[in-house]
């Protein structure tokens, strides 16, 4: 990605990384508890939300996932925002 | 199969280059308890412990990746503009001679990891108590590293990596009760 990177998209990728930790959290808890109904119902709630997240996430700033879990833009755009590390 | 994911699970910040807190922090790279250990050690073990337990392994063995790559990034942002002279003084000039400034799978002492730090008994009471062990290891590694460390900015990181073995443990705990009444409801003939 050439653009410096804003508050937005910290901001943006704290939002995920929020939500994802709380399907983290829930994913172990379930392993363990699977006949938590109202977990479950959290879990539904939060995937959905950080599905969501995620499109405008790889709108702005390029694919999360590869092996087809995210679409790409031409060309090849696997590489557009920073890895990790770099931010 | 596995995905990979273009984000870190929780944000790591440095204030500054320090290689000193690198060194340190390299025991939960390729030490024994290290996240490169849990994470082998549980996706090993899952094969053959009871299904009721398969997901969990597979799962916190998952995540265990996900602070590899959080201990990693935060090895590379402490070392990455060090100088020679300074990975020197920071203990790290032996390090330096055999990688440069390149992350490699070692403890703090710099002996490579080995797949002797982990074990797979088959016997799943056997293995579930070696993981809970293993999370409260990890735990108390990182309280010793957190009071070595300078950088209130990497202790936040640090202290999340800190809750993540309580957590662990915690499931761990709560799956020994499950592999205990399973073993329980066994018939023998």
């Amino acid at each position: 990605m050439n653009e410096p990177l804003t508050n937005a998209y910290y901001e943006l990728l704290e939002e995920i990384q929020a939500v994802d930790f709380v399907l983290c959290e829930l994913t172990l808890y379930l392993d363990t508890h699977p006949w938590d109904n109202e977990a479950v119902q959290q879990f539904n709630h939060h995937a959905h939300q950080s599905r969501q997240l995620k499109k405008q996430y790889e709108k702005q700033y390029g694919p999360l996932f590869q092996y087809g879990m995210s679409y790409s833009g031409y060309p090849w755009n696997w590489k557009e925002a920073p890895w990790p590390w770099q931010v | 199969m596995w995905y990979y994911e273009k984000k870190l699970q929780y944000p790591v910040r440095v204030r500054e280059c320090n290689p000193r807190l690198a060194k340190f922090l390299i025991e939960q790279y390729g030490g024994a308890d290290g996240e490169l250990a849990a994470a082998l050690r549980y996706l090993n073990q899952r094969y053959s412990i009871p299904d009721k337990v398969i997901g969990l392994l597979t799962d916190i063995g998952t995540e265990e990746f996900a602070h590899l790559e959080m201990i990693a990034t935060m090895v590379y942002k402490l070392t990455k503009d060090a100088t020679p002279e300074q990975m020197k003084e920071a203990g790290l000039g032996a390090h330096y001679v055999n990688h440069d400034n390149a992350l490699f799978y070692e403890n703090a002492s710099g002996t490579p990891w080995t797949a002797s730090y982990i074990q797979a008994k088959g016997d799943p009471i056997a293995d579930i108590y070696e993981d809970i062990a293993a999370e409260e290891k990890a735990r108390a590694t990182y309280q010793w590293i957190i009071n070595m460390s300078d950088d209130p900015e990497l202790n936040d990181g640090l202290k999340y990596l800190r809750e993540r073995e309580v957590v662990h443990s915690q499931r761990f705990r709560e799956a020994a009760e499950i592999l205990k009444e399973e073993r329980g409801k066994k018939v023998f003939f």
